[in-house]
C-alpha cells in the first residue's frame, strides 16, 4: 500500500486527511484573502438563505412612490415601479445562488461523466470525448452561451442548462487528468487483480484522487456561472422581469439611470462584490488544499 | 518554421469540421422548427405552402444530407436565408464582421500597452507604489463586469459631462475622427479585463525569470539592468504572457456582444442577440459561426508567434 500513500501524499490529500474538516477550516483562516472571500461568500449565501427574513419589503410589491432616491426608509432608493432596491437586490443574490449551484451541478455531472469514462476507458471513447472538449473549447464560452439559451428560449431554466453544458467540458479536462494518472498506478492494476470491479476502483481510488481538482474548479466556476447569468439576464435571456435577478435589474435600471442612477450603481456592485468573494475563495482553496495546483500567475 | 504552419492548418480541419457539426446542431435544439418559427402565429398557411417552405429550406431532406449541403453551401460562401429578409445572411455578417473586428483589435492593442509596461514596472519596482496601483487595476479589472463598466462610463459620460458621440454608427474608413469618438467608450469598456489579466501574467512571469540562474548570472557578470531586461528578461517572461493570448481573444469576443449591446454598436454580437430576439435562427448560426471560425484562426496566429519566440515548439509538435 505504500503506492497508495505515496500518491494521497503528492496532492496534498494527505495533509488533509490527516487534519480534517478544522484543519482545512483553520488553513483558511491562516490566509487573510480566503477570510475576505469567505466571508463575502458567506454574506451572499445568508442574504440567499433568509431573504425573506431579511429583506425590509417584498420583492415585487410597489408600495412606494417611483425611483425614490437611497433614505432610511429605502436604503438603495425604489425602482422605476417603486419597488424597495435593496430588497430586490437580497432576493437578487437567491437566483445568482440557485443559478450557480445548479449550472455547475450540471456541468460537474455531464463534464465529470464523460472525463471519468474517458480517462477509465482510454481508446476510442477517450479520442471522442477528447475531440469533443477540444471542439466546445473552440467557442468563446459567452457566445455559446447566449446562443443555446436564446435558442431554447429566454427563461431562468434554460439559462441554467446553458451555462452547464458550456462549462462541462472544463470539468471533463479536469477529471481525466487525474483519472488517467490513478489508473496507471501499481495500486489500481493489484486491486483489479485482486477482483476489484469498475465501481470499487473508481470509488476507492480514483474519486479521492479529483476531489481536490473538482472542488477548486467548482468554486471558480461558480463565479462565472454567476457572472453568466448576470450577463444573460441584462441581455434579457436570462431571468424575466420582474423575478427580481441583478442583470435584469440593471439592464432595466439603465433606461432611468439619468433621474436614478442607483438603479444601476448597487445591483452591478453585487455582482461584482460576490464574483470577487467567489474568486477570491477559490483562489484560497487552491492554495490551502494543493499546493501542487497554486498558479505562478497569482 | 513553414513545416510546423502547415501541420497547424492540417490540424485545423477535423476542429472546423466539428464546429460545424456543434453550429448545425445548435438550430436542431429548437423547440419546433425554422418553418414554425417563419410561419409564426399566421394560422392560414396551407399544408401545401408548408411543404413549400420545408422544401425551400431544405428540411424535407435526411438531416445528414441538409448537414452535407448546408457545408457546401459555406464552402461557396452561402451561410443560409434570414428569415426575416429572405435574403442571404453572407452579405450583412461580413460587414459586422468589420466592426467587432475594430472593437476587438483596438481593445486587444489597449490592453497590452498598458499592460505590458505596467506589469513589467510592477515587477521590476516590486511592492513598490507602482506594484501597489497595478495590484488595485488588476482586482477592479477582474472583478467588475464589463456591460456594468460600460453602463457606468455611459453614465458619467453622457448625464454628468454631457458628452455623446454621434449614435448611428460610422466606419473609420468615412470619418475616422467620429468613428474614433464612437470607439473610445467600448474599447475602454472590453479591454479593462484583459489589461488587469495581461498585466498579472506580464508581472508574475518577469519576476519569475528575474530570479533564474541566468539573470543572477548576467548580473554577476556585471551587466547593468536595463540591458538584463532587455537582452535576458523580457524575452522569456513574455512567452508565457503570449500564450493565453489566443484564450484571452475569446473573452474579447465574447465580451464584445454585450458592449456592442450596451453602446449600440452594430457588430456581429450585436447582429447574434438581434437574430436571437427576432428568433432568425440562420443569422444566429452563420453568426456563431463566424466566432468561432475566428477564434480558432486567431488562435492559430497565437500559436504561430508563439513558435516564433520559443523555438523549441516547433520541433515538438
Amino acid at each position: 500500500m505504500t503506492g497508495e500513500r505515496e500518491a494521497r501524499g503528492a496532492d496534498g490529500m494527505g495533509r488533509r486527511r490527516r487534519s480534517g474538516a478544522a484543519g482545512l477550516g483553520f488553513a483558511l483562516l491562516r490566509h487573510r484573502v480566503g477570510i475576505v472571500g469567505a466571508g463575502l461568500v458567506l454574506l451572499f449565501a445568508l442574504l440567499a438563505a433568509a431573504a425573506p427574513l431579511i429583506a425590509p419589503y417584498n420583492p415585487l410589491a410597489q408600495p412606494a412612490p417611483r425611483l425614490l432616491p437611497p433614505s432610511p426608509a429605502h436604503l438603495l432608493g425604489t425602482d422605476e415601479f417603486g419597488r424597495d432596491v435593496l430588497s430586490r437586490i437580497i432576493y437578487g443574490a437567491q437566483v445568482s445562488f440557485q443559478v450557480g449551484i445548479v449550472s455547475v451541478a450540471i456541468a460537474l455531472l455531464l463534464g465529470g461523466t464523460l472525463g471519468l469514462t474517458s480517462g477509465y476507458y482510454l481508446g476510442a471513447v477517450d479520442a471522442l470525448v477528447m475531440r469533443l472538449v477540444d471542439v466546445m473549447f473552440a467557442f468563446p464560452t459567452v457566445i455559446l452561451i447566449i446562443a443555446i439559451a436564446g435558442v431554447l428560449g429566454p427563461s431562468i431554466g434554460t439559462a441554467m442548462l446553458a451555462i452547464g453544458i458550456v462549462y462541462s467540458p472544463i470539468f471533463a479536462r479536469v477529471v481525466r487528468g487525474p483519472t488517467l494518472a490513478v489508473m496507471r498506478q501499481q495500486y489500481v492494476e493489484g486491486a483489479r487483480a485482486a477482483g476489484a470491479g469498475r465501481w470499487r476502483i473508481m470509488l476507492r481510488y480514483v474519486l479521492p484522487n479529483i476531489a481536490v481538482a473538482v472542488i477548486v474548479q467548482a468554486t471558480l466556476s461558480f463565479s462565472t456561472a454567476i457572472l453568466s447569468e448576470a450577463t444573460l439576464s441584462f441581455l434579457g435571456l436570462g431571468a424575466q422581469p420582474p423575478y427580481p435577478s441583478w442583470g435584469t435589474m440593471l439592464s432595466a435600471g439603465r433606461q432611468y439611470m439619468e433621474l436614478a442612477p442607483w438603479l444601476v450603481l448597487y445591483p452591478g456592485l453585487a455582482i461584482a462584490l460576490a464574483v470577487l468573494g467567489v474568486n477570491l475563495l477559490g483562489d484560497a482553496l487552491r492554495d490551502v488544499l494543493d499546493p501542487r495546483l497554486r498558479r505562478s500567475a497569482a | 518554421m513553414g513545416r510546423y504552419i502547415v501541420h497547424r492548418l492540417i490540424l485545423l480541419v477535423p476542429t472546423l469540421l466539428g464546429i460545424s457539426v456543434l453550429v448545425f446542431v445548435l438550430l436542431r435544439l429548437l423547440p419546433g422548427n425554422v418553418v414554425d418559427v417563419f410561419v409564426g402565429h399566421e394560422a392560414v398557411v396551407s399544408q401545401a405552402q408548408r411543404q413549400a417552405l420545408y422544401h425551400r429550406f431544405g428540411l424535407d431532406a435526411p438531416i445528414s444530407v441538409q448537414y452535407l449541403r448546408w457545408l457546401a453551401g459555406i464552402g461557396h460562401g452561402d451561410l443560409g436565408l434570414s428569415l426575416r429578409t429572405g435574403q442571404p445572411v453572407m452579405r450583412d455578417i461580413l460587414d459586422r464582421l468589420a466592426v467587432t473586428a475594430e472593437l476587438t483589435v483596438l481593445s486587444a492593442c489597449l490592453a497590452w500597452l498598458i499592460a505590458i509596461p505596467l506589469g513589467v514596472l510592477a515587477a521590476v519596482r516590486r511592492s513598490g507604489g507602482v506594484d501597489l496601483a497595478a495590484h488595485m487595476i488588476a482586482l477592479i479589472g477582474l472583478t467588475v463586469p464589463s456591460f456594468w463598466l460600460a453602463t457606468l462610463l455611459l453614465l458619467v459620460t453622457s448625464v454628468y459631462l454631457r458628452w455623446q458621440p454621434s449614435p448611428i454608427w460610422v466606419s473609420p474608413f468615412e470619418s475616422p475622427g467620429t468613428n474614433a469618438q464612437q470607439m473610445i467608450l467600448p474599447v475602454l469598456s472590453l479591454s479593462a479585463a484583459l489589461t488587469a489579466g495581461v498585466m498579472r501574467m506580464m508581472r508574475s512571469s518577469l519576476l519569475d525569470v528575474l530570479g533564474a540562474e541566468y539573470v543572477r548570472t548576467a548580473r554577476a557578470k556585471g551587466l547593468a539592468g536595463a540591458a538584463i531586461l532587455a537582452r535576458h528578461a523580457l524575452r522569456n517572461a513574455a512567452i508565457p504572457v503570449i500564450t493565453v493570448q489566443g484564450i484571452q481573444v475569446g473573452y474579447l469576443l465574447g465580451g464584445a456582444v454585450v458592449i456592442e449591446q450596451v453602446y449600440g454598436l452594430p457588430g456581429l454580437g450585436w447582429e447574434i442577440l438581434n437574430g436571437i430576439y427576432q428568433r432568425d435562427y440562420p443569422l444566429v448560426q452563420a453568426g456563431v459561426l463566424c466566432v468561432a471560425v475566428g477564434f480558432v484562426l486567431v488562435n492559430l496566429l497565437v500559436d504561430v508567434v508563439y513558435a516564433y519566440v520559443d523555438p523549441r515548439i516547433r520541433y515538438d509538435g
